[in-house]
């Protein structure tokens, strides 16, 4: 047995770490999330060059990793200082385009050239009170696609759009160019600092991926899990170490509040959680290979977002007044935390798939 | 035993739903109800709304423009606004400084502040926090030292809430170190125009300005501007915090905002199917709704043994920790109900009149902010932590 994350993810780890201790710092942050879009295109194309796209993907699709544990340990990174960009489209639509074979297109995105997203989930539709998919039907050699789809990310940037619509045989995945006028993009803020968007389809021209079935997109969203899992455990680890260097230094009654012990065992749970935390998504990552891939993918998604919610509290709670402040690093990272709950299903979500993979093993 | 209410305390709740029927503005409970912001026009429309009917201030004494209300009559009042969605009623001095004064006050300063409080003349902001002084409050450290007819106030306030629309403010300030510190501190009446006092808004995480800091630098302040003695401001308040606590624990709201999490759970598919019927969404609603049934009867036995002449300590506490944890697990609800569309944050949108697209159900618009911001409830008004040293220290007996 080895927990070692091994020498080359260890080095790519470092490599992101002083990149953002360079390039992201706090105060970079705060002016690149009120920007139109939420994330800075410029330091997108240097993350590139220096690989961490590369990372997310396979060897044979141009990439120079892509196991579950790259993917953690680039993740793993971006949570650490709650980097905003389109991390998660690009990994998932990126291994999309990588079973379609798709190389080309998929080493433009790895080179930061063009900016891709992946657009999954339908669209709330005001008119009908429910949802609105997308559906794609054969125009001569190629596809058009019609419908919308909602929350996608980054989307109001992204020149490629990775779009799954159901083709009256099943779900396939299309490639999709921003930009043209059956391509609507309406896009806004997110509650954590990035951006996102709805995506609204009409008669928009589309590249099938050919050989994508829903067993390829299933395995897509399987890498989404492990990345957000990785990347809530970095999140929580700070909202942790904050907490407890503002119970150190926090004086009331004449004592650090770190001396209360209401406070000390409140934090010992919390520690103690977020290690199984972090276990559950290590876990995810070591089946992701495996026939249990989803039964540990719904334990750790459902791990992180129950853990996340308790840390997220826990912090704001134990810091007080100045912790729901817009100036303490803090709040952010409780926002980020609590969002990512609401990204690929949430807590409730997962242990209900977890209860029916249960059922059936 | 019995839990009904009195023919008399229900041809008063008739009373009441027949005055907001009447005069309780749409435009008012639309906001709040949509949980968009209210502007200070709106608040203080809603204000003289209430005082034309004489119940703004239900609390008061009769000769100063209150009611003969039992507690359960005020009980009764509070639910019923909350549940109709009416703006909540700006405490910081209808029922934070009017107590202290018609307690501690001289003749002088209830017949001066108290019609401008109730007329919308003034308006009032807590300056009770300072940056070193929040749980431990008795260390804080603003101080004010006699020079002939005046003090002079330095030092520095903070989360004063809605303090960039005050005229004046209330403060706890230091006018003694020598002995322990809650016996150096004293109430003073402080006039915001007064030169040397700044306001500067703090932005909270969900982006928006309703608390500030307020610095004083060589701040003159009339001596007559004391309420009560030098250095017994810490009784006061004390007194401050303990008084009036039939809505501490939020019920209306609750109710309020129970109702609005069941239709937007009966309503709201996932997968196919309303949240409702989602066994853990169920489960996690109905152990809401218990609770809050719980706390009903448990809000209502306490204010049935103050009627009583009781002084409910730890009870209070118990209402102030319970009932802001089921406010903050309906936001919690909320939120988790929003699914993916908890995520998009179009602030423009929770303004009056705003006009753009709708992003996703229109009321998983202010979910988000509403959960972060809810954040504050376990926090202000004495912390939960605080609250259950209170509860401690009045059961252990130690």
């Amino acid at each position: 047995m080895d927990f070692a994350i091994g020498e080359d993810r260890q080095m790519l780890a470092d490599t992101m770490k002083r990149f953002f201790a360079k390039e992201f710092d706090w105060e970079k942050r705060l002016k690149v999330i009120e920007t139109e879009h939420g994330f800075d295109r410029a330091m997108w194309g240097t993350l590139a060059e220096l690989g961490v796209l590369g990372a997310l993907f396979p060897e044979d699709a141009g990439g120079f990793g892509g196991s579950a544990f790259d993917i953690g340990t680039v993740f793993g990174e971006v949570g650490r200082v709650i980097a905003t960009g389109p991390y998660l489209g690009t990994l998932m639509a990126g291994r999309l385009l990588a079973a379609a074979g798709e190389n080309e297109v998929l080493e433009s995105v790895i080179a930061g050239e063009k900016l891709l997203t992946f657009a999954h989930e339908p669209a709330y539709d005001a008119e009908s009170g429910d949802t609105r998919d997308v559906s794609a039907s054969k125009s001569g050699d190629g596809w058009t696609l019609d419908g919308a789809k909602g929350v996608v990310e980054y989307v109001g940037a992204a020149d490629l759009v990775v779009v799954t619509a159901e083709t009256g045989e099943g779900v396939r995945a299309f490639l999709v160019e921003t930009g043209s006028d059956s391509v609507e993009v309406i896009d806004y803020k997110l509650v954590d600092g990035g951006s996102g968007g709805e995506l609204r389809l009409s008669g928009a021209s589309a590249k099938e991926l050919s050989a994508v079935t829903d067993e390829a997109i299933e395995a897509a969203k399987a890498a989404g899990v492990v990345a957000l899992a990785w990347e809530g455990v970095s999140v929580m680890d700070e909202l942790r170490d904050q907490t407890l260097e503002y119970m150190r230094t926090r004086k009331q009654f004449g004592v650090p509040i770190g001396k209360f012990q209401a406070l000390q065992h409140r934090m010992a749970t919390l520690a103690l959680e977020i290690e199984q935390a972090r276990s559950a998504a290590i876990n995810a990552a070591a089946h992701f290979d495996k026939p249990e891939r989803d039964r540990f993918g719904a334990a750790a998604k459902y791990t992180v977002a129950r853990v996340g919610n308790l840390a997220a509290e826990e912090a704001i709670q134990i810091h007080g007044g100045i912790g729901m402040t817009w100036e303490l690093p803090l709040s952010h990272f409780a926002k980020r935390m609590v969002m990512l709950g609401h990204v690929l299903g949430d807590e409730d979500e997962h242990l209900a798939r977890y209860i029916e993979l249960m059922r059936a093993a | 035993m019995n839990l009904e209410y009195t023919p008399e305390e229900e041809a008063f709740r008739e009373e009441v739903r027949a005055f907001l029927k009447d005069k309780l503005p749409q435009r008012l409970s639309d906001k709040v109800r949509t949980g968009k912001r209210l502007t200070k026009a709106d608040m203080e429309e809603w204000h003289a709304i209430l005082n034309e009917q004489g119940w703004l201030a239900p609390h008061w004494p009769e000769k100063y423009g209150g009611t003969d209300w039992s507690v359960m009559q005020k009980f009764i009042f509070e639910t019923e606004l909350a549940q109709a969605h009416a703006p909540r009623v700006v405490p910081f001095g209808l029922s934070m400084l009017a107590p202290v004064l018609i307690k501690y006050g001289t003749q002088e300063q209830c017949e001066h502040y108290l019609p401008r409080i109730l007329d919308g003349t003034d308006w009032w902001c807590q300056g009770y926090s300072e940056p070193g002084a929040g749980s431990d409050l008795a260390s804080l450290k603003t101080s004010a030292v006699r020079e002939g007819d005046h003090y002079v106030v330095n030092g520095q306030k903070t989360w004063t809430t809605l303090g960039q629309y005050a005229d004046w403010i209330f403060c706890l300030v230091r006018t003694d170190s020598s002995g322990k510190k809650q016996e150096g501190i004293s109430f003073l009446l402080i006039d915001m125009e007064t030169p040397g006092i700044e306001v500067r808004p703090i932005k909270l995480l969900d982006g928006d300005e309703e608390v500030n800091e307020v610095f004083f630098s060589d701040v003159k302040v009339p001596v007559e501007n004391l309420v009560g003695e030098e250095n017994k401001g810490w009784t006061y308040a004390k007194y401050l915090l303990t008084y009036e606590r039939t809505n501490i624990a939020g019920i209306g709201a609750s109710m309020a905002a129970l109702e609005q999490l069941k239709e937007v759970a009966r309503t709201t598919k996932r997968g196919g199917t309303p949240l409702i019927e989602d066994p853990l969404f169920a489960q996690r609603l109905a152990r809401l709704e218990i609770d809050l049934e719980n706390m009903k009867t448990t809000n209502l036995r306490v204010l049935d043994a103050a009627g009583k002449g009781g002084a409910p300590v730890a009870e209070s506490s118990m209402l102030k920790i319970r009932g802001t944890e089921i406010r903050q697990e309906i936001g919690g609800l909320m939120r988790r109900a929003a699914g993916r569309y908890a995520q998009p944050f179009v602030s423009e949108s929770l303004d009056e009149g705003y006009n753009g697209a709708p992003v996703g159900p229109e009321w998983t618009g202010p979910v988000s902010s509403q959960y972060f911001n809810n954040r504050k409830l376990s926090i202000f008004g004495g912390s939960n932590e605080v609250q259950r040293e209170i509860i401690t220290k009045a059961i252990l007996e130690l």
